[in-house]
């Protein structure tokens, strides 16, 4: 070769072989992780959605925990006592400020409660009524949530699974229903099953919790469930055709069984998030009907009757629609950023 | 149009037949459940218009009878009988009237939504992760998330009572602007969220890609190649966007004593008239039903590719 | 000069977790009327080097180095008013999924149409009937009919003939292949190389093909580059390469082509796996998945080193070996000692 050597600085020691622990040394992997940890540390990433939930926390356990010590009751008109003339200066206090009556209990000696939102026309604490509302909003919201879930995902798996005529047959009553206005039939069934189990419920347990509860269960029952159907089935259909199933057949596993073990837990992702986003828009239909006046029977208030009420009068006390407007848009807001925040940690199609 | 989407449009049409006729029933069934049965007023109803409701109905006879009649009587002459509790007016006039207020509300908050909304929205897309982009989101987020009682509540407090520039009172004139901002408030957002995320994810699909590759210009791509495909699942949102506006028009006009079909729905369940409550909610239930039907064809013509379920 | 020159390119994605250095310094030529091919895994960087080319790079891509000239034209920093001018007409592009890559809301025919209308003179008629000529030219029977279906119309070998019609129309210096048959079938594949290899020869023009099949490039690859994690191991004609291979990459990749010989045999894939660009190494890329890595390999890259005339490779063996018959001469920085490679 006639050509001018190629030229390098290298130190000869270098030209012998590397050892394993050298090349692995070299790649810094970064630690594989679980399909659930990865979403989760998503999640926590996510700032607007962890402070979200920490909202959506606070409130649940407010409403839980507070009216256990609270002085007042949200149904206690205070000032009218049975056998003594109504005393209406506990009526439209405004925030902080005490009725006549009051200011000589405190004259006396006596510690009184302040009244942290004011009171209500009857004369109820408005604070305890707010909370209570709170309490009333958020447990319709999420029980109906459960019962949506529970009857879509049965339906949604039978469907699937089975396929063929089953469902082709399933599949045209959802899209029937789901063709359905909702609202409407929502407010159709409300008004009638309001006056017709009133008197079905009497002495039971149920009745503790309102005719028009019940009926608003009964309501998301059957007309709610749908869309929660038609994804459950969606997912079904597709992991349906996965290997594995065709595998776990094949060792003769049963049509339960596969179900169970193989197919449900890969939808949980979706369950979980579709669920999540169910629980704000139960919270606001409920809230919807409270406010029309066909949802909790009074006086249990709920958030949605509360700001009814408060159209009444409001000119001279606003805030008495502002409050509960407030917690029902932090509500339903924290929920629903927060449903963002979960489908956005978790959803594999959004990722890479 | 080819045969494939005539069929198409043939077993959506028989669907959406199907389903009002669902809707009526169930209505009348649901409605009897009521004791007495709907057609049977209390104390308040004038011995004639109970006279008139036997005479149609039959209330003696069977109850399938009964509601052959008025099943006919709905679907051949639109005709819902006499209301029970506003003296003399059939339930159809007064659909009729509330109608007239309550479509002019609807279609403008629909018609302003559906504009203010795209352009909002590919204005976010375009602008995106910017401040522009950051403060739409925000706000259409806090929009979509405030139920429209709770926002027409607040408006009416704020403007018609604090400050009192727009009246309260929504009859007429100046008194349908905040009836038809808290209208339009809800679907103007969830447009604009709907087009951004759309836009978003058509300008990262490879034709874009393919497009840019061919040397096309920017502003081009974008009315061009991405704004129709943008536009596709907009145009599927008419549908429920009209059931909202329907439903969100039963507790605005109530705030803002709007006269409108909204209103006398909610008076009529309020006061029992059963005739106008079943009136009211099949009329409504059937627009709602078309628009749905409509929207459904609309889709299938825009977009090529869809195939058939 | 050369058609197109590439000279120490660097790209690189600014992402949340940091900067991902796609590109890292790739330089390399290419002749009027050549094919050359670039070779690699994914992640190597071969597409990004074609979309740097093109300035077509998505969301977070940037340029940060090196240029490129097109017929003595700089290219980099050129702006966009002059790239405009280059895509789909001096330089044109076809991509490995024609599905998604064709627009499914537009006719078959406005697409074509597009690009001629854009770039050369013509009025509507005009471009209508070269559309219509470019159909033919790809082989697209009835091709009047066709200009006014859908994409989703298409066979998928069909889509990708009408997606070289597209890039073609306006009778591009280069044509850039994406992995044009990846997503296609075997036999499709076959048809749509043939095809490609025919217009080349018709009308003259150069080809860079993206591949990760060695079968394509020894079809019809004048010239290879072989990439591996952003940079070019191993450049040379094709003979070269095949018969010749000089990085231990390249030799692996040959390595794990099973042929017809090697029926009951087990197969040897390259293992481990591509690395981390978040987090580059010093060293040579490749070396934790290099059986011969020397010490060397982990602290510093090779330089590039000609093996000869058409030839070139970056791998510490040709400098070892080099050494050993006195092509190599080693003098170490600050060498008071004596030549230094000991072999004379």
């Amino acid at each position: 070769m006639n050509k001018k050597p190629f030229s390098v600085q290298v130190d000869l020691d270098q030209f012998i072989p590397a050892t394993e622990e050298e090349k692995a040394y070299l790649v810094q992997m970064r630690p594989s992780s679980t399909f659930f940890k990865d979403g989760v540390k998503r999640l926590v990433k996510n700032k607007v959605a962890f402070i979200s939930f920490l909202v959506i926390v606070v409130i649940t356990l407010s409403a839980i925990i507070i009216p256990m010590f609270w002085p007042y009751s949200y149904e206690t008109q205070l000032g009218v006592v049975p056998g003594r003339p109504v005393d209406s200066s506990y009526n439209n206090l405004t925030p902080f400020s005490y009725g006549r009556t009051e200011e000589e209990m405190i004259a006396n000696g006596e510690k009184v409660f302040p009244h942290v939102f004011g009171t209500d026309a009857a004369g109820r604490d408005y604070f305890i009524r707010v909370v209570y509302g709170t309490r009333v909003s958020l447990a319709v919201g999420f029980f109906a949530s459960v019962i949506v879930l529970v009857i879509g995902m049965i339906y949604g798996s039978i469907s699937g699974y089975c396929g063929g005529k089953v469902d082709i047959i399933m599949m045209r009553i959802v899209d029937i229903i789901y063709s359905l206005p909702d609202m409407l039939m929502v407010i159709l069934l409300a008004s009638v099953l309001r006056m017709t189990l009133t008197p079905v419920i009497e002495g039971t347990v149920l009745e503790g919790i309102g005719s028009n509860i019940i009926s608003l269960f009964i309501v998301f029952a059957v007309l709610y469930w749908v869309s929660m159907a038609r994804l459950i089935r969606g997912q079904i259909l597709s992991l349906r055709e996965q290997e594995y199933v065709l595998s776990a057949q094949a060792t003769g596993a049963r049509g339960g069984w596969i179900i169970r073990k193989h197919l449900i837990p890969n939808c949980i992702s979706v369950i979980i998030i579709s669920a999540a986003l169910q629980i704000p828009s139960a919270i606001f239909t409920e809230s919807y009907l409270s406010f029309l006046g066909l949802g909790v029977n009074a006086p249990m208030p709920s958030l949605g009757s509360l700001a009814a009420d408060a159209l009444n009068g409001l000119s001279s006390y606003p805030y008495r629609l502002v409050i509960p407007a407030a917690v029902i848009s932090l509500i339903v807001l924290g929920l629903n950023l927060f449903g963002d925040g979960l489908r956005d940690a978790f959803d594999p199609k959004l990722n890479g | 149009m080819d045969s494939k989407t005539l069929f198409y449009i043939l077993k959506r049409l028989l669907l959406a037949v199907f389903t009002i006729w669902v809707v009526i029933t169930v209505t009348f069934f649901v409605m009897h459940a009521v004791p007495g049965g709907p057609f049977v007023g209390e104390k308040a109803t004038t011995p004639a218009v109970q006279a008139a409701m036997e005479a149609k109905y039959g209330l003696d006879k069977p109850l399938m009878v009964q509601y052959g009649t008025y099943l006919k009587d709905v679907v051949t002459k639109l005709d819902f009988g006499p209301s029970l509790k506003q003296r003399g007016r059939m339930v159809m006039d007064i659909i009729g009237d509330g109608m007239r207020t309550s479509a002019k509300l609807g279609v403008i908050a629909a018609c302003s939504s559906v504009v203010v909304g795209v352009v909002l929205g590919a204005v976010a897309a375009l602008r995106r992760n910017k401040i522009i982009d950051r403060v739409i989101m925000v706000l259409t987020t806090a929009f979509v998330s405030m139920p429209s009682f709770i926002m027409g509540s607040l408006l009416l407090a704020l403007f018609a009572i604090k400050l009192g520039i727009l009246p309260a009172n929504g009859s007429t004139g100046k008194g349908l602007i905040l009836p038809i901002i808290t209208l339009a408030l809800y679907p103007t957002a969830y447009i604009t969220r709907l087009t951004r995320s759309s836009m978003l994810d058509v300008l990262g699909q490879d034709y874009i890609r393919t497009a840019r590759a061919k040397g096309v210009s920017g502003p081009r791509i974008i009315f061009g190649h991405a704004l129709k495909n943008s536009l596709i699942p907009v145009l599927t949102y008419f549908g429920p966007m009209l059931a909202y506006i329907v439903t969100g028009s039963l507790v605005v006009e109530q705030i803002f004593a709007v006269p409108g079909i909204g209103r006398a729905f909610v008076q009529s369940i309020i006061n029992r008239d059963y005739p106008l409550v079943m009136g009211t909610t099949i009329i409504l239930a059937a627009l709602i039903i078309i628009m749905n039907l409509i929207t459904d064809i609309l889709y299938k013509v825009v977009d090529p590719r869809i195939t058939l379920e | 000069m050369a058609l197109l020159e590439v000279n120490d390119l660097r790209t690189s994605f600014f992402t949340d977790a940091g900067e991902v250095k796609a590109v890292n310094g790739v330089s390399f030529q290419l002749e009027r009327g050549k094919v050359l091919g670039i070779v690699g895994e994914s992640g190597s960087g071969k597409s990004v080097t074609a979309y740097s080319i093109l300035q077509i790079l998505a969301g977070t891509g940037k340029i940060v180095g090196g240029s490129v000239k097109l017929d003595g034209q700089e290219l980099v920093g050129a702006g966009e008013k002059v790239m405009k001018t280059v895509r789909g007409n001096k330089i044109s592009i076809i991509f490995q999924d024609p599905m998604t890559s064709l627009n499914p809301t537009y006719t078959i025919g406005k697409q074509l149409m597009e690009a001629i209308l854009l770039h050369t003179g013509r009025n509507k008629k005009q471009a209508y009937d070269r559309a219509v000529e470019m159909l033919r030219l790809v082989n697209v029977n009835e091709p009047e009919k066709r200009m006014k279906q859908y994409p989703f119309e298409f066979s998928g070998g069909m889509r990708q003939r009408v997606m070289i019609a597209m890039a073609l129309a306006c009778e591009p210096d280069i044509l850039i292949a994406d992995e044009p048959t990846t997503a296609l079938d075997v036999t499709i594949q076959a048809q749509i190389l043939e095809l490609m290899g025919q217009l080349q020869k018709e009308l003259g023009m150069a080809i860079i093909m993206i591949t990760h099949d060695l079968g394509v490039v020894a079809q019809i690859c004048d010239e290879v580059i072989v990439m591996y994690a952003g940079s070019i191991c191993e450049q040379g004609t094709a003979d070269e390469i095949f018969y010749n291979p000089r990085h231990e990459y390249t030799k692996g990749l040959l390595r794990s082509i099973p042929t017809a010989h090697s029926a009951g045999q087990r197969l040897q894939p390259i293992t481990g796996t591509p690395i981390d660009l978040l987090n580059m190494p010093k060293g040579c890329p490749f070396a934790p998945r290099c059986d011969a890595a020397m010490k060397v390999c982990i602290h510093r890259r090779a330089d590039r080193m000609q093996i000869n005339e058409d030839h070139a490779a970056s791998c510490w063996m040709n400098v070892k070996s080099g050494l050993e018959d006195g092509t190599v001469v080693n003098q170490p920085a600050g060498a008071a000692e004596e030549g230094g490679d000991g072999h004379d």
